[in-house]
């Protein structure tokens, strides 16, 4: 049976179609389910094997993009989405879905959702929204969405505070040892990127462009591989395309699948 | 009630806000500014605790790994001005103005269960410098940091004022034109802003002399409005003496420029594709057999004159509702923007206008801020630069829709409620229609200050979300926007067949004071009226309340014809439909044809061939417009395959195709543009050709097919009663109808603005180039076989496509250097070869494979497309144009209806069959070697590497 998919649709949310798309394209059956369905009971988080929080610009970004998302999370559903994420089953929050996971605490760890912060997305080192494409390099085995992922994914990032910005470098070197770093920005070759620009698009400490918590089953990341799940959508025409985000959705299909 | 301020900044290593200020203010030359640092202010009421003021610190404002917070009680001791060599200034909105994070921090607030009464937002200024006095603070406010017209500011301390949401004040004044001399007509109009002539008003005064009444200001300003220019197109439907001196053979009277020549080149096409033409919000055709398109382009000039950024925010805003209002789902955004020079010093910029730049930043902001939020792609345009957009910078917005085909409805039934959707309503955009129908002064600012809005498009998106679905559940049997004159136009618009009965009294209203005619007018954003049976009621109620859209009943629709609005119960509009919608009297207007103005005087002393071509890439007019372009979200949706910038080197895409999510096999949309006011200046009637030849050439490039390809017309034009724009006007719309119907291409929408012109103190009136704007919009088969302009493969040949016909007259080239001695001085002319040669090409494309890169000749002629198509492909290219003396027009001269074209090496024999019989010439080979060489009969003229070219494109525009 394919899994079914929660894409959570809240006020703002604009990726939440092209998130589906993925899904389904993957394999999986997807659901866009409004944040209110959810408060008023007519939609149970129990009902799903897999959770999308998807891009856009909830509740405008005001006061910090995914800030007032975060509060409804920790705020109306804090326990569902624990449990949840704690029972194992996949969650992938995509650019303001990803600033949403960081910014309730639940991403790099939900263990310590009490404790303070110490990292946060903020605005791009340019000091501007930006769209371009990106390279990524697949770095974690610990994440099941890129367990097993070797090649560089080709997707495009469109963002102004995306830049993974950390309270102290020992945060890095955490995430590091726990193979929590699952996505880092490339240059063409494959090679990290670092801090170069426009490879590392925002400034992102480390080039790091997703993180995963330590179960390996959240993932959070900026750019968007749902945005590029069908050849034509890729950008160059001398190249034959390279680089499908799709590989992606159908790791958490395959994993959520087999739960 | 306790007000408390939150202070909320960056350590100065993130603040990227402060150095952009601080780098704008010395861009204006004030120089003794040595630093800016810039904090985000939060005001809010309640009676709060100290508890509950750390939790929002904490959990609302400030976040905890790099922002810093404190807060105070409002009238605390820390208001002084100046500290050890630095100012505070302070900057607030004022009340009234839309404000969506204040909205945002009060549902917030509810949620933490923390009783927040008000808030407000607003900014703090920390600008120090040694030798810095408070003039220079007050030039830096009044430039950069905040605008009067939306904005106040205070050196030291500013304190908010809440707006609260209330009811009217239900104070209607009646106006007695029944009884008034032709002087006292005409002095109500200028009193009250309505922009209507006498002939207009001595009809408002036959009518209520019938009516034997005096007329309430609701009326008389819902009659200005209807009438308006923006509404009714008074202009292009005019009677018009032509006079004899005219440079083509005119009747002595055309009676509607509009029906002669754009409709009636609709009408002879009658393409069977056309689903909608000039009759609904938006111009529709045919994609395939489940589904339609729409597009619709609007201007939003004057707004983005005295307010950029919510000038332009509403104008996206604006054409989105617009695509709505013919149940489409909104899938892609163009803009097309006219700014003065950039480096225009201060002391040339006209009293009361706003610096160039100012506007510049102000409007792409605008435009980022709406396109992204609400979630559709921008994917097309161009910015352009001339002296003569100083004062009138021109703002067009465009918008693409898709929905099921026969799912739009467009009557609404006797018996139906008048449903409004969306924000509430306030005193923004009062009188927009009228205003933009005036010429602007030096204190257009501060006089329509109440015209400007400023945009939510997560409202907006809401609307997307709501209107959609009720659409496929049939909830509604007519829908349209509230955009110019609100609820007035667009109740009035959908009631002019059937008539209404309304009551204002439950409209929504932001704050109060609100007088009736006030509601009735209100230009505030993001809101809809639907015609809704009463059975479907209950489940646009479900919708809305899914999707917190507010929702609201004001009246229904009857049948007898006549516009009935109340405020409780009382009448204050009584008119009949008939005289609202049909009795404005035709303008009758006169157009002269003054000779041409002179071309810059010949070149004496010209630069190298290499240094031209890096001057024109360099011309802000043709460099790479990345750094606006990757603002701007256009990957949201999933559905752009050739982005606006194109191949490895971001090469300057020819147009944007598009494949609309949910519709089946690979036909996707082609959108594109064709604008060169230059040419304009010289010849308005040879600018209308070569602006619909660049538009549908564009498109054809990309891989349209050219029998589907539909266009919609924007005329941005000076002051309409100088019978000599009438003049340039008439040339133009006579382009129009030439070039429609040589290329086939229907024109489906348009929209007129005129006024755009600066009336200075001492009497002087400029008024824009004339600026007429043609988007294309096709079809292509199948999106995978689209082509770009970027060189693909060494060895490959390239051909020059086309009759080509280089001149001078409004190239770039004289705009630079003056025209070359003996040059061609004419403005380019499309050749009538052109429809079947883009018909070859599009067969060509067909043929999978074939055509590798495809790129069109326009401003800088040959040379600068075959750099474009080096830098797109990171490729070198050799060149070789034929013998003779006009090396200058071979590579520089202007010329239409070309295309060169990059062709597969091994199948030239292909590409020679399918274009047999028409101009095409092999011009030239893809070369590894990274350089732009050109060559005269086989000798080298002119040699550029890769690098030096991309360096010249790549200049910044400021």
């Amino acid at each position: 049976m394919k899994p079914k998919a929660l894409v959570l649709h809240a006020t703002g949310t604009n990726r939440d179609h092209d998130a589906a798309e993925a899904v389904e394209l993957a394999g999986g059956l997807p659901e866009i389910v409004h944040l209110n369905q959810l408060r008023r009971g007519e939609r149970h988080w129990h009902d799903y094997q897999m959770l999308l929080l998807p891009g856009g610009f909830s509740y405008a970004d005001a006061l910090g993009a995914g800030r007032l998302l975060a509060l409804d999370l920790i705020i109306y559903f804090a326990d569902a989405v624990l449990s949840f994420i704690n029972s194992g089953k996949p969650v992938i929050g995509i650019c303001n879905g990803f600033q949403a996971l960081v910014k309730a605490g639940i991403l790099p760890d939900p263990q310590s959702l009490q404790s303070p912060r110490t990292l946060t997305l903020t605005h791009n080192t340019s000091g501007n929204f930006e769209c371009r494409w990106v390279s990524l390099l697949p770095s974690s085995e610990t994440c099941i969405w890129t367990k097993g992922l070797h090649e560089i994914i080709f997707c495009p990032t469109a963002h102004g505070e995306g830049r993974l910005r950390v309270h102290s470098p020992a945060v890095v070197e955490d995430l590091i040892e726990h193979d929590q770093v699952a996505l880092v920005y490339a240059r063409p070759d494959g090679s990290p990127a670092g801090d170069l620009y426009p490879e590392n698009p925002n400034g992102s400490v480390a080039g790091i462009a997703g993180i995963c918590n330590r179960l390996g089953n959240v993932l959070g990341l900026m750019p968007h591989p749902e945005n590029h799940i069908h050849p034509w959508q890729f950008p160059y025409r001398s190249l034959p395309p390279y680089g499908s985000g799709l590989k992606i959705f159908k790791n958490g299909i395959a994993y959520a699948s087999q739960l | 009630m306790p007000v408390f301020h939150f202070i909320v900044s960056f350590p100065s290593a993130d603040d990227t806000r402060s150095r952009e200020y601080l780098s704008n203010a010395h861009l204006l030359g004030l120089r003794t500014i040595e630093a800016i640092e810039c904090s985000d202010l939060y005001f809010v009421a309640g009676n709060l605790t100290d508890a509950q003021l750390a939790q929002m610190a904490s959990q609302l404002f400030a976040d905890p790994v790099n922002q810093q917070v404190s807060w105070q009680r409002a009238g605390g001791s820390s208001s002084e001005e100046k500290i050890q060599g630095s100012f505070r200034l302070e900057v607030a909105y004022h009340p009234g103005v839309t404000d969506p994070v204040a909205d945002q921090i009060v549902r917030a607030a509810r949620e933490l269960q923390i009783p927040v009464l008000h808030a407000a937002t607003g900014q703090r200024f920390v600008i120090s410098g040694q030798n810095l006095n408070k003039d220079d603070v007050h030039t830096l406010a009044r430039r950069i940091l905040a605008n009067p017209v939306i904005q106040r500011y205070a050196i030291g301390s500013i304190e908010p004022v809440f707006s609260h949401p209330a009811g009217a004040s239900s104070v209607v004044q009646k106006i007695p034109v029944q009884t008034m001399n032709d002087e006292e007509l005409l002095a109500c109009s200028t009193q009250r802003r309505a922009a209507l002539d006498l002939m207009e008003m001595q009809a408002i005064r036959a009518y209520f002399l019938s009516e034997e009444r005096a007329c309430t200001d609701a009326e008389f300003e819902m009659i200005a409005q209807t009438w308006s220019e923006h509404c009714v197109h008074k202009t292009f439907k005019a009677l018009l003496d032509v006079s004899l001196s005219a440079p083509h053979a005119y009747p002595a009277q055309v009676d509607n420029i509009l029906n002669t020549y754009i409709r009636r080149a609709t009408e002879e096409i009658a393409a069977p594709w056309v689903i909608s033409a000039f009759t609904d919000n938006a111009g529709v055709i045919a994609f395939d057999d489940d589904f339609e398109v729409s597009f619709k382009v609007e201007t939003h000039n004057h707004p983005s004159a005295i307010e950029p950024f919510g000038g332009a925010n509403t104008g996206v805003g604006g054409v989105i509702r617009d695509i709505l209002g013919v149940s489409a789902k909104p899938i892609a955004a163009t803009d097309i923007l006219c700014f003065g020079p950039q480096d225009m010093p201060m002391d040339d910029l006209p009293e009361g206008v706003l610096h160039p730049r100012r506007i510049y930043s102000g409007v792409v902001a605008g435009v980022q801020d709406y396109g992204n939020k609400i979630g559709i792609p921008t994917v097309n345009g161009a910015v352009w630069f001339d002296p003569g957009y100083t004062a009138n910078p021109l703002v067009y917005c465009g918008c693409i829709g898709i929905s099921p085909r026969g799912l739009h409805r467009r009557s609404p039934l006797p018996g139906d409620r008048v449903i409004v959707l969306g924000g509430r309503t306030g005193r923004d955009g009062l009188r927009g229609a009228t205003f933009s129908s005036m010429t602007m002064d030096a204190q257009t600012g501060e006089v329509a200050g109440a015209s400007v809005q400023i945009g939510d498009p997560i409202t907006e998106k809401g609307l997307i979300e709501v209107i959609v679905r009720a659409r496929d559940l049939g909830l509604y049997n007519a829908i349209t926007d509230c955009g110019a004159g609100g609820l007035s136009s667009a109740v009035g618009e959908m009631a002019s067949k059937t008539g209404a009965d309304v009551d204002l009294v439950n409209v929504p209203l932001k704050y109060p004071g609100l007088a009736p005619w006030e509601i009735w007018l209100s230009e505030s954003q993001e809101r809809m009226v639907i015609a809704a049976p009463p059975a479907s009621l209950a489940a646009l109620r479900g919708l809305c309340s899914l999707f917190e859209v507010e929702m609201t009943d004001i009246g229904r629709f009857t049948e007898n014809g006549r516009l009935v609005v109340r405020y409780d119960r009382r009448v204050i509009v009584d008119l009949d439909n008939s005289f609202l919608h049909h009795g404005i009297p035709q303008r009758r207007l006169s157009a002269t044809f003054p000779p041409p103005p002179l071309m810059p005087l010949e070149a004496h002393a010209l630069p190298g061939l290499p240094d031209i071509l890096l001057t024109l890439l360099a011309h802000p007019n043709i460099s790479s417009k990345e750094d606006v372009i990757r603002l701007y979200d256009h990957e949201v949706q999933g559905g752009v395959s050739v982005k606006p910038l194109t191949g490895v080197g971001s090469g300057p895409s020819d147009a944007c195709a598009l494949k609309p999510a949910g519709t089946a096999g690979n036909t996707g949309i082609v959108l594109s543009n064709g604008f060169n006011p230059e040419y304009g200046k010289y010849n308005p009637y040879r600018m209308a050709l070569c602006a619909v030849d660049e538009a549908v050439r564009n498109a054809v490039v990309v891989g349209a097919d050219p029998d589907r390809l539909a266009i919609l017309d924007n005329f941005c034009w000076g002051d309409p009663l100088q019978p000599e724009h009438m003049g340039l006007l008439l040339e133009a719309a006579r382009g129009c109808y030439d070039a429609a119907i040589a290329n086939r291409t229907p024109f489906i929408s348009g929209k007129d603005s005129f006024n755009n012109a600066y009336l200075s103190r001492d009497g002087k009136r400029q008024s824009i180039p004339p600026s007429l704007l043609i988007s294309a919009i096709g079809i292509i088969p199948d999106i995978c076989q689209a082509v770009t302009l970027d060189l693909k493969q060494p060895e490959n040949l390239v051909f020059l496509l086309g009759d080509f016909q280089p001149s001078f007259g409004g190239s770039h080239f004289i705009h630079r250097f003056g025209l070359p001695q003996g040059a061609k001085t004419g403005v380019p002319l499309p050749s009538v070869n052109a429809p079947a040669l883009y018909r070859a090409y599009h067969r060509a494309l067909s043929k999978n494979g074939l055509v590798k890169a495809g790129h069109d000749l326009s401003e800088g002629g040959l040379a600068v497309a075959a750099a474009e198509m080096c830098i797109g492909g990171g490729l070198g290219l050799s060149l070789d144009i034929p013998p003779g003396d006009d090396i200058l027009g071979h590579l520089f001269g202007e010329t239409a209806g070309c295309m060169l074209v990059e062709v597969a090496k091994d199948r030239t024999e292909e590409w020679f069959e399918i274009t047999a019989g028409l101009p095409v010439c092999r011009i030239g080979k893809v070369t590894v070697k990274p350089e732009l060489a050109i060559s005269q009969s086989g000798k080298q003229i002119s040699s550029l590497t890769l690098q030096e070219l991309e360096a010249a494109w790549r200049t910044p525009i400021h």
